[in-house]
């Protein structure tokens, strides 16, 4: 690994400043970030830890708006009463990302930040449709996920806390990579009166809205609505674990099962 | 004796208390006084001329030793890697062999080629000025298929080699197995691929080189499965080095699988570097760069057809297979589909006649050689496959063509058309035991089960016979082995009468400080704890071959046995001296020598103890100390086989298969340790059903990389991919070892994959599906279900 | 920079670059070789430790993140040198190793398992390892190990 300095701020506003610099990087949990650097795929000068920062941690409900701070851990999320109750959905994804350490060190704020294709965490932010409150504004789910690896966030900008309103009912399905555990394709529905929301993860390279699926389900929101269905493939992701039609079978599958997860938790 | 651990005892391990606590003793782990770290440069062209390689901006950065490139080491007369097997084809002309230097000085041949050795005060200024050495590449064509590179107009790796063709090799009597086929009531053809695997031992592999300029002495610590191999190739053909004045040292070392049992470059590598520098040189392993740098396994394509009468019964069977070496060859590679395959390809059936030809290749990839069961999990493969499907076309139950063509109990030793003789054996027995073991009975109700659940359900059954215990010396001579395969053991008796065994085998999780410490409990009467087992470092051990092919036990645990019966005939003529008896009067038993007829007795611990206190010897006769070495050569190869049976169950949805049940009946012959014997069939399972659901070297042949290139892309077993084994001995007494054992390293892997492919496409037969490529992944299922026209039609 | 945190219940202070990984840290400075190194994609899980009680990739960790923190590795699990963990005795006893280079983090691992649910099933044990590979066992010894080790740290406590 390339030398940096290291800084653990405990304020959001140091935090920021400190990313003024050049070539700095925030860490979060550092399950992606740790690796690419020591890999030496990419290099900064420096570093800095979010995790000293009490007020970006933490689970609350608010009304019918769960909170979720961006550095709380993924095995909090997955063991949390709290979200167990509000959206079982969330806890249940998070319970099922990575391994059991990369859980005890991952947090929500990273996964979301890196937008990686296949990570689980933006589906259901999508989904949810969920605020994100950064260090400086807030921004709608919907505004967000520009692309592979691709954010609405600015330089320096760091997120603070996901703001989730409890849905009627949600559900969450993957189908994970046998060798990296990575999804496939996952399926993240939520459901709150009449509109049905369906993100679907691991497949394209983003995050997206499926909207054949969502269509189908505000008519009949069981999986059987899902029988006659199928994706669009053209801008999927093919590689030596799933071709690009695989993928697209594999989310409507995956969308049936968040379908009948969904019935089975109920939801708020 | 109450503390003699024994033959068919299953105490904890020895080796068990440092693991657990950490304080296992791996290369990696070693540091030396001053010691520099080494990192290579690697090729990232599948196929390139090297026009310069420029090391000055590399060499500039702060911390940075040396930088070593293929034209230093040439210059240095530093020789090429060996090969420790020559085979010849069938028109009589040896293999094509050309020179496999350490670094490549002229031309790269796989994304992963060595091409200059960066050293530095720390691993990451290492790392640092190894991203600096300039390398003009010419790039060239590349080819990465075994069955391309033989095409005309293919790209040449060597202007030696035509056409690639390292060896056109063949083993049968073509003639007639082509009479036989003419007069068959049926042919069954199948071709099959053998994927390529990555062995991926937990340990990465790593070796840190030493030199001591004053006493020129050198010492290499390495992740080897055969520290004296090493030393006698590198030290004699590569570095020229004098086998006193170089020391190998192979430690704890953390898995092989075959993955450490060749001859490396970057060990000649280290040493040389360090003989440059005068100190210690290290240099560990990344995983990513063991995924381009490990020798592979497996890779083959093969046509095979099987001819039989109308009652099923096996003619004659016809093999082409076509084996990937990658690049180079690596130290045993041309024997590994070969000799190590063709032989096996009666298994356990009466064939009356096969033929099999086999076309090895050098192509742009990682070179390939042995891996766990090497060339006897293809052949299995290849048997299996044929007899199943031969059922499936003539309408006979699975278990039923089977047992009408195995080889009855009565008929061993049985000497099949291919070279060996099976000493020992009865395939029926495994069978049948394994069918009551794995309740076939309940089968079909089992399935309607899963098809209630809109699950397929299949069962597959693999019987397989292997040849282990490498090996008689003089029929591996016959077959191109450059070296005896025999194996030395010295029994070190002290004073007390406690006992240091010397051995030429390597323990890298077989269990040997238990299982040899058993053999020589039991045929001393010694206190299991007051033995302990030295292995690993050329300047303890006198000479060995080291571990591999399932030899340990069968050869290594012989010549332990024999050395113990030198120890007891130099006991009792000690004990006749004592006794002023004459020493055929002498008997020993239970641990003690008495004088036969008589209440005269002394314990083992007085005999080795008066071996040190020789007052009265006459020493003409009689030396003094109790010590003793024996070489044992074996007289065949040993033939452990069985029957495995598992059953798996097939989501259409996903095309996902769930390995559900799994039964093996193995015969090992005499088993030292039943816990330790399990634990190697379970792991050997795991690992061939890594080959047959998970595992898949994968190179694009566009661009000549290895896509499956780390853990992210390398499907490894897990635990939560596999059920609990259910897996029991029936063993038959190996006729000509003396323990009657037979090995057990490679069964489980040998026998798995066929059963677990097997069930997968009976699994699939309603959908019309006769075959099923490794490894079953959840797409390729996935699309055999969703092209399925009988699915369509169904729906 | 200059960190101090708990190793193994003793206060240790380590002057480390800020670069520096917590298995590197382990295992050149501070000579605790027990914690190993299998991969570079936090996948193999030779690498497990616990940090506050819970098992973590020490390859995926920066030192510079240990400060006032609790680290615990293999070799502060035996209380003494005839004193092993329940865990530790049950690998030994169950044949829940091979080669051992996997089982340190193997047993991290387990222990922290149990420390979270005291009876694991066969199911939950195997879900909890997917983190931790084995290339020897085929990991049959190694679950009925963590359960027969789940047992006995019921029966200490």
């Amino acid at each position: 690994m390339k030398a940096f300095s290291f800084e653990k701020p405990s304020s959001i506003e140091a935090a920021v400043a400190a990313l003024g610099a050049e070539e700095t990087l925030p860490l979060a949990g550092g399950m992606t970030l740790i690796p690419t650097l020591k890999q030496r795929l990419a290099d900064c000068a420096a570093v800095v830890d979010l995790s000293g920062i009490a007020e970006m941690s933490g689970i609350s409900l608010e009304g019918d708006m769960l909170v979720i701070g961006a550095m709380t851990r993924h095995a909090e999320v997955a063991g949390s009463d709290v979200v167990m109750k509000a959206i079982p959905a969330l806890a249940k994804l998070a319970a099922r990302i990575g391994d059991q350490q990369v859980r005890h060190r991952g947090t929500i704020g990273g996964s979301v930040a890196n937008n990686d294709p296949a990570a689980d965490y933006p589906s259901a932010v999508l989904a949810l449709g969920a605020d994100i409150v950064t260090s400086k504004r807030t921004i709608s789910a919907d505004a967000f996920f520009l692309g592979m690896f691709e954010t609405a966030l600015e330089p320096g900008e760091i997120i603070v806390s996901f703001r989730f309103r409890v849905p009627e009912k949600a559900g969450y399905a993957k189908f994970a990579s046998p060798a990296s555990r990575y999804a496939l394709a996952g399926v993240f529905i939520a459901k709150r009166g009449d509109v049905v929301r369906a993100v679907v993860t691991g497949a394209g390279p983003c995050v997206f809205r499926a909207a054949d699926i969502e269509d189908a389900l505000m008519k009949d929101f069981a999986p059987h609505a899902l029988d006659r269905i199928s994706i669009d493939s053209t801008d999927f992701m093919s590689d030596i674990h799933a071709d690009k039609q695989y993928r697209a079978h594999l989310a409507v599958v995956m969308a049936k099962r968040a379908v009948k997860a969904a019935l089975e938790e109920g939801g708020s | 004796m109450s503390n003699v651990i024994g033959v068919g005892a299953s105490p904890k391990r020895k080796e068990d208390l440092r693991f657990v606590t950490g304080r296992g003793n791996y290369v990696a782990d070693i540091k030396r006084p001053h010691m520099k770290f080494g990192i290579f440069v690697r090729s990232p062209h599948a196929h390139a001329l090297i026009k310069s390689v420029d090391v000055s901006a590399a060499l500039e950065l702060p911390g940075v030793v040396a930088v070593y490139t293929g034209a230093d080491m040439k210059a240095d007369n530093v020789g090429g890697l060996p090969v420790g097997w020559g085979i010849s084809g069938k028109d009589g002309n040896p293999m094509k062999e050309p020179p496999h230097p350490p670094i490549a000085h002229d031309k790269v041949r796989y994304v992963g080629d060595a091409v200059a050795f960066v050293v530095a005060e720390s691993v990451e200024q290492a790392e640092a000025a190894a991203e600096l050495v300039e390398v003009d590449y010419e790039v060239l064509p590349h080819v990465v298929g075994v069955v391309e590179a033989l095409q005309p107009g293919a790209p040449q790796l060597y202007d030696e080699v035509p056409n690639n063709l390292c060896c056109d090799w063949d083993l049968g009597d073509k003639p007639a197995v082509d009479a036989a086929f003419e007069a068959a009531t049926h042919v069954t053809s199948i071709e099959l691929v053998n994927q390529r695997l990555v062995g991926n031992p937990m340990e990465p592999r790593a070796a840190i080189g030493e030199y001591d300029a004053a006493n020129g002495q050198y010492t290499l610590w390495t992740t080897s499965q055969f520290p004296h191999v090493v030393r006698l190739l590198m030290g004699e053909m590569v570095l020229g080095i004098p086998q006193h004045k170089l020391r190998v040292v192979a430690p704890d070392v953390g898995g092989g699988f075959g993955v450490k049992q060749f001859h490396y470059a970057e060990e000649a590598v280290v040493t040389w570097a360090a003989s440059k520098l005068g100190g210690a040189v290290k240099w560990v392993c990344q995983r990513s760069e063991g995924f381009i740098s490990d020798a592979h396994g497996r890779d083959h394509v093969t046509q095979a057809e099987l001819a039989l009468d109308a009652d099923g019964k096996f003619l004659a069977m016809r093999v082409q297979t076509y084996a990937n070496m990658g690049g180079y060859l690596s130290t045993f590679g041309p024997n590994i589909p070969t000799n190590l395959y063709a032989p096996l390809l009666s298994g356990v059936y009466v064939i009356p006649s096969i033929y099999c030809g086999v076309k090895v290749v050098f192509t742009n990839t990682v070179p390939v050689d042995a891996y766990r069961g090497a060339g006897r999990p293809e052949a299995t493969f290849v048997v299996e496959r044929l007899v199943d499907t031969a059922a499936l076309e003539m309408g006979i139950d699975k278990f039923e063509i089977r047992k009408r063509n195995m080889i009855p109990a009565s008929a061993y030793p049985y000497q099949t058309p291919v070279i060996v003789e099976y000493d020992s054996g009865d395939p029926m027995a495994c069978l049948e035991r394994s069918m009551d073991l794995a309740d076939v009975a309940s089968f079909e109700a089992r399935r309607s089960a899963s098809e209630a659940k809109g699950f397929y359900r299949g069962l597959g059954v693999s019987t397989y016979v292997e040849a282990c215990g490498l090996a008689p010396s003089r029929l591996a001579g016959q077959l191109g082995a450059r070296g005896g395969l025999y194996e030395s053991a010295n029994v070190r008796v002290h004073p007390s009468g406690a006992i240091t065994v010397l051995i030429g085998t390597h323990n890298h999780g077989q269990g040997h400080e238990t299982t040899f410490a058993q053999i020589v409990s039991e045929r001393l009467g010694v206190p299991f704890e007051n033995i302990d087992i030295v292995f690993g470092d050329t300047d303890k051990v006198q000479f060995g071959m080291g571990t591999y092919g399932s030899r340990s036990l069968v050869v290594g645990g012989s010549a332990l046995n024999k050395a113990s019966d030198k120890i007891i005939l130099k006991g009792r003529k000690i004990a006749a001296h004592q006794f002023e008896a004459a020493l055929d009067d002498i008997v020993f038993e239970n641990g003690e020598f008495s004088v036969s007829g008589t209440d005269r007795k002394k314990t083992f611990s007085e005999i080795a103890g008066a071996a040190y206190v020789p007052f009265d010897f006459p020493l003409e006769e009689l030396e003094p100390g109790l010590e003793e070495q024996a070489y044992y050569d074996p007289v065949n190869f040993t033939y452990p086989g069985g029957a495995h049976i598992c059953e798996v169950e097939i989501d259409p949805d996903t095309g996902i298969v769930r390995l559900d049940r799994y039964t093996a009946v193995d015969d090992v012959g005499t088993v030292i340790n039943p816990m330790i014997v399990e634990g190697q069939l379970q792991g050997g399972i795991v690992q061939g059903v890594g080959q047959a659901l998970f595992e898949h070297g994968v190179y694009d042949e566009q661009s000549g990389q290895l896509m499956s290139g780390s853990f992210m892309d390398y499907c490894m077993p897990r635990a939560d991919n596999l059920p609990n084994m259910v897996i029991q001995p029936h063993s038959t007494t190996c006729a000509h070892t003396p323990m009657g054992v037979k090995g057990c390293g490679e069964c489980g892997t040998i026998g798995s994959p066929a059963a677990v492919i097997n069930a997968v496409v009976d699994a699939l037969k309603p959908l019309g599906v006769s075959h099923v490529d490794m490894p079953a992944s959840p797409n390729r299922i996935w699309n055999i279900i969703n092209h399925s026209s009988v699915r369509a039609a169904a729906e | 920079m200059k960190i101090t945190f708990t190793l193994n219940d003793r206060p240790v202070t380590a002057d480390v670059a800020p670069s520096t990984l917590v298995s590197d840290l382990l295992r050149d400075t501070l000579d605790l070789t027990g914690t190993h190194v299998g991969c570079e994609t936090s996948q193999c899980g030779a690498c497990v430790i616990h940090l506050n009680g819970s098992s973590v990739k020490s390859c995926t960790l920066l030192a510079a993140s240990l400060e006032g923190q609790e680290v615990r590795t293999v070799e502060g699990l035996a209380k003494g040198p005839n004193e092993l963990h329940p865990m530790q005795v049950a690998f030994r006893e169950n044949h829940g190793l091979q080669c051992g280079f996997c089982t340190p983090g193997m047993l991290m691992a387990s222990i922290d398992l149990v420390s979270k649910n005291p009876d694991p099933t066969e199911e939950e044990v195997r879900e909890w390892l997917e983190g931790n590979m084995c290339r020897c066992t085929g990991y049959q010894n190694i679950v009925k190990s963590v359960i027969a080790g789940a047992q006995a740290m019921r029966n200490a406590s």
